[in-house]
C-alpha cells in the first residue's frame, strides 16, 4: 500500500480534501484590517439583504441611520451621550474578561451604580456640590463594585458559576429600582405615580460642548486603563491569570485576590458609568437607566478585542447605529430593534472573521511551502 | 398566612404551567451540554422561538386559513426551525469556525432578543396595531379535556388537565433520559462531550454529534419560547414575553446536574417560585421584592451546587472547549 503511494504521487494527492487549514503567523495591520473591514461588510450586506427582503431600500435605510445619527449638531450630541456609558461599561467587561471571567451582570452593575448615586442625594442632601457629586461618584463605583466583587468571591472559593451569578444579580438590582419607585423619599414629590424625583439643574453633571462631561472621564478611563493593563503590575496580574490560572499560581500570585480585586473594578467602572446616566444623561433613575447597555458593552469589549484604546472608535460606531435606528424608526415605519438585529449580526460575522485571522484555507494541491514561508512572516 | 388545600391544588397546576418552558430550555441546553457546547444562547434561541412560533400560526391563518390544528402545527414546526437556526449558527461559529463559545453564546443572545424585537414589531405593524391568534388557534394552548381522565376527582384537575405542550415536555424528558442513559447513540454524544479525543480515538464523529445536538437542542429552547408567546400571552405578542427564562433555564441545567429526569422536579420547583407571589401573599413583603425571589433562588442553588460539587453530577468535561483534532 505504502509503495503503491510511493509510485504514484498523484494518488497521496487526491486523498486530500479539497479545502485544508494552516495556521497562520503575526498577520500584519494591513491584513487584520482587511479583515475586519470583510467582516463588517459582510454584516451590513447581509442585513442590507434582510431588509431587501422586507420590502425596505437598504442603501436609503443605511443613509438614514447615518443621518439620523450624525446629521444635526443635537443628534450628534446624543450620539456621544449614548457612547459614554458603552465605554465605560465595555472597559469595566473588557477588564473581567481578560481573565476570562465572563461577568455579563454589566446590566445590574450600572443600575446599582445608579440607585447609590440617587441614595446619596436621598439621605445626604445637603453636602456642597462638589463633595455631592464625588460623593455619588464614590458610592457608585463601591455599589456597584461589591456586584461583581460578591460572585467573585463565590466563584474563587467555590467555584461558582460566575456567568449566571452576575447576571442573577441584574434582575436583583432591576426589582430594587422597581421597589424604590414606590418609596416615600424616592418618589417624585406630589405624585403616587410609580417614579423617582428628577434630580433638577443642581444636582446634575455640568455640559461641555453641549454633551455631560461624562465624555471627558470616558476619555480619561480610556487612557488610565491602558496605562493600568500595560504599564502596572496589575494590569500584568490580569494578563497571566487569563492566560493560565496554574502559570499565574506558579508564578505565586495570589490569583483569588487578583480576580477578586479585578471584578470590583470592572463592576466598579460599570456602576460608575450608571452615576453618569443618572446624573448626566437622564437626570433621574428608572428602570431603563442601564437599557441594555450592560449586554451591548459585551460587543463593544468583544469588538475592541477587549483594548480600552479601541474602544471610543468602537462604542461611538455602537452608538451611531443606535440613535441611527431610533431616528429611521418614524421615517421608515421600521421598528428601532434593527440596531439590536445588526449588532448580532456585527458580532457574528466578527468572532467568524477571529478564524480568518487565525487560520488561512489552501486548496488541494497549493505547495505546503507558501503556507511555512506565511507562517515565518 | 394560611394554604389551604385548595391553595395548593391551584398553586401545583399553576406551577406546572410555569414550569414547562423552564424544562424545554433546560431540556435543550441538556441535549447542548451533553455534546460539550455551553451555549448561553439559550435566551436568545426562546425569543427567536417566540416570534417565529407566534408569526408562523398568524401568517398561516392569514394565508390558508388554517386557525387550528394547522396553526398550531405551523408554530410547532417554525418556532423549532427558528431556534435551530439560532443553534446553527452558533455551531457554525464554535465548532467549525472554533470562535469562543461562551462570546459565541452571548452574541447568540443579543441576536436573538434584537431579532424577536425586530419581528414582533414589524409583524405588529403589519397586522395593524398588534398580532393576535385567532380563539381557535389559541384553544389549541389551552388545557386538554381528555375523556374520563380529566373528569376525575382532584387527580384529573392535578394531571390531566393541561394544555398538550406540557405533555410533549414531559415525554421529551423522559426520552431524552432513556437516550442518554439506555441507547448507543446517546452514549457516543455523552462521550464527545466528557473527551472528544477519546470518542474521535474511537471512530465518533465529533463534529457530527455536536453539530446534530446543538442544532435540536436549539430547536427544543425554540419550542420553550413559543410556549412562552402562545401559552402563556395566548397568541398575542408581548415584547418582554421572554426575559430572563432563558437564563433561568441554563442555571436549572446545573441544578438539575445534567439529568433530564432531574429536570423535571427542578422545572416544576423553579415554575412554582416564578407565580409563588400570585397564590402565597407574605405580608409586609413588598410585591417588588418578592419578585426577585426565583433569581435569589437560582443564586442559592448556584453557590449550593458549587460548594457540595460531586465529582458523578458534573457538567460534562468537555463543556466549554471546543475540540479540533490537530491541537493536541
Amino acid at each position: 500500500m505504502k509503495k503503491a503511494l510511493v509510485e504514484h504521487p498523484s494518488c497521496e494527492i487526491r486523498k486530500q480534501p479539497f479545502f485544508h487549514l494552516t495556521k497562520r503567523g503575526q498577520l500584519t495591520p494591513w491584513q487584520s484590517f482587511y479583515i475586519h473591514a470583510l467582516a463588517l461588510l459582510g454584516a451590513l450586506t447581509t442585513g442590507a439583504l434582510l431588509l431587501l427582503c422586507l420590502g425596505y431600500n437598504p442603501l436609503l435605510i443605511y443613509a438614514g441611520m447615518l443621518k439620523g445619527a450624525l446629521g444635526t449638531a443635537t443628534a450628534s450630541r446624543e450620539t456621544v451621550k449614548m457612547s459614554v456609558p458603552l465605554i465605560f461599561t465595555g472597559i469595566g467587561i473588557a477588564l473581567a474578561f481578560k481573565m476570562k471571567f465572563w461577568n455579563i451582570g454589566g446590566e445590574g452593575q450600572i443600575l446599582m451604580g445608579g440607585i447609590a448615586a440617587t441614595g446619596v442625594l436621598v439621605y445626604l442632601p445637603n453636602l456642597p456640590y462638589l463633595l455631592r457629586m464625588g460623593t455619588m461618584a464614590v458610592a457608585a463605583i463601591c455599589i456597584g463594585g461589591l456586584f461583581g466583587a460578591i460572585p467573585a468571591v463565590f466563584k474563587t472559593r467555590w467555584g461558582t458559576n460566575e456567568t449566571l451569578f452576575t447576571l442573577m444579580l441584574n434582575y436583583v438590582a432591576l426589582q430594587l429600582v422597581r421597589f424604590l419607585q414606590y418609596q416615600a423619599s424616592w418618589q417624585d414629590p406630589g405624585t403616587r405615580f410609580p417614579k423617582i424625583f428628577s434630580f433638577g439643574a443642581a444636582n446634575t453633571l455640568p455640559k461641555l460642548f453641549g454633551v455631560h462631561i461624562g465624555w471627558v472621564v470616558a476619555l480619561l478611563t480610556v487612557v488610565l486603563a491602558s496605562l493600568y493593563l500595560k504599564k502596572s503590575k496589575h494590569g500584568y496580574e490580569i494578563a497571566v491569570v487569563g492566560d493560565s490560572l496554574n502559570t499565574a499560581r506558579y508564578a505565586g500570585m495570589n490569583v483569588n485576590k487578583v480576580q477578586i480585586r479585578t471584578l470590583f473594578i470592572s463592576a466598579g467602572l460599570c456602576g460608575l458609568a450608571g452615576f453618569f446616566q443618572v446624573a448626566g444623561a437622564d437626570g433621574t433613575l428608572t428602570e431603563s437607566t442601564a437599557g441594555g447597555v450592560g449586554f451591548t458593552a459585551i460587543t463593544v469589549a468583544w469588538l475592541a478585542k477587549l483594548k480600552p484604546s479601541l474602544m471610543v472608535a468602537v462604542a461611538f460606531f455602537i452608538a451611531i447605529l443606535q440613535k441611527g435606528s431610533v431616528s429611521i424608526q418614524s421615517t421608515y415605519q421600521i421598528p428601532a430593534s434593527a440596531a439590536d438585529l445588526l449588532i448580532g449580526l456585527l458580532l457574528f460575522f466578527m468572532l467568524g472573521g477571529e478564524f480568518f485571522s487565525n487560520y488561512k484555507l489552501m486548496r488541494r494541491g497549493a505547495s505546503p511551502s507558501a503556507a511555512s514561508k506565511e507562517q515565518n512572516a | 398566612m394560611s394554604i389551604s388545600i385548595e391553595v395548593l391544588q391551584k398553586l401545583f397546576i399553576a406551577a406546572v404551567l410555569a414550569g414547562t418552558p423552564l424544562l424545554l430550555g433546560t431540556l435543550g441546553e441538556i441535549l447542548t451540554e451533553k455534546s460539550g457546547n455551553l451555549n448561553l444562547g439559550v435566551e436568545g434561541m426562546m425569543f427567536m422561538g417566540a416570534i417565529a412560533g407566534l408569526a408562523g400560526a398568524w401568517y398561516c391563518e392569514q394565508w390558508f386559513g388554517g386557525a387550528g390544528l394547522l396553526a398550531t402545527l405551523f408554530a410547532l414546526l417554525f418556532s423549532f426551525l427558528a431556534g435551530a437556526l439560532g443553534a446553527l449558527f452558533y455551531a457554525f461559529l464554535t465548532i467549525s469556525l472554533r470562535a469562543n463559545q461562551n462570546v459565541t453564546g452571548l452574541t447568540l443572545t443579543i441576536f436573538g432578543t434584537g431579532f424577536g424585537k425586530f419581528f414582533g414589531e414589524l409583524l405588529g405593524k403589519r397586522a395593524g396595531g398588534y398580532v393576535k391568534v385567532s380563539t381557535e388557534t389559541s384553544a389549541c394552548f389551552a388545557g386538554l379535556r381528555i375523556p374520563l381522565l380529566s373528569d376525575l376527582p382532584v387527580v384529573g384537575k392535578l394531571f390531566f388537565s393541561y394544555n398538550f405542550m406540557v405533555y410533549l415536555a414531559i415525554a421529551l424528558a423522559l426520552t431524552l433520559g432513556w437516550f442518554f442513559n439506555r441507547s448507543r447513540k446517546g452514549l457516543n454524544l455523552r462521550a464527545v462531550g466528557e473527551d472528544p479525543l477519546s470518542a474521535d480515538t474511537a471512530g465518533i464523529n465529533v463534529t457530527r454529534y455536536r453539530y446534530l445536538a446543538t442544532v435540536l437542542g436549539g430547536g427544543i429552547c425554540g419550542l420553550a419560547g413559543m410556549y412562552m408567546s402562545m401559552v402563556n400571552q395566548k397568541g398575542i405578542w408581548v415584547p418582554e414575553c421572554v426575559t430572563g427564562y432563558g437564563w433561568l433555564a441554563v442555571a436549572l441545567v446545573i441544578f438539575a446536574t445534567w439529568s433530564p429526569l432531574r429536570a423535571l422536579y427542578c422545572g416544576l420547583i423553579f415554575g412554582g417560585l416564578t407565580i409563588l407571589r400570585m397564590y402565597v401573599p407574605i405580608r409586609g413583603l413588598p410585591t417588588q421584592i418578592y419578585d426577585m425571589l426565583p433569581f435569589i433562588a437560582t443564586i442559592l442553588v448556584l453557590i449550593g451546587t458549587s460548594v457540595r460539587q460531586s465529582k458523578e453530577h458534573n457538567q460534562p468535561q468537555g463543556c466549554g472547549l471546543n475540540y479540533f483534532r490537530e491541537e493536541r
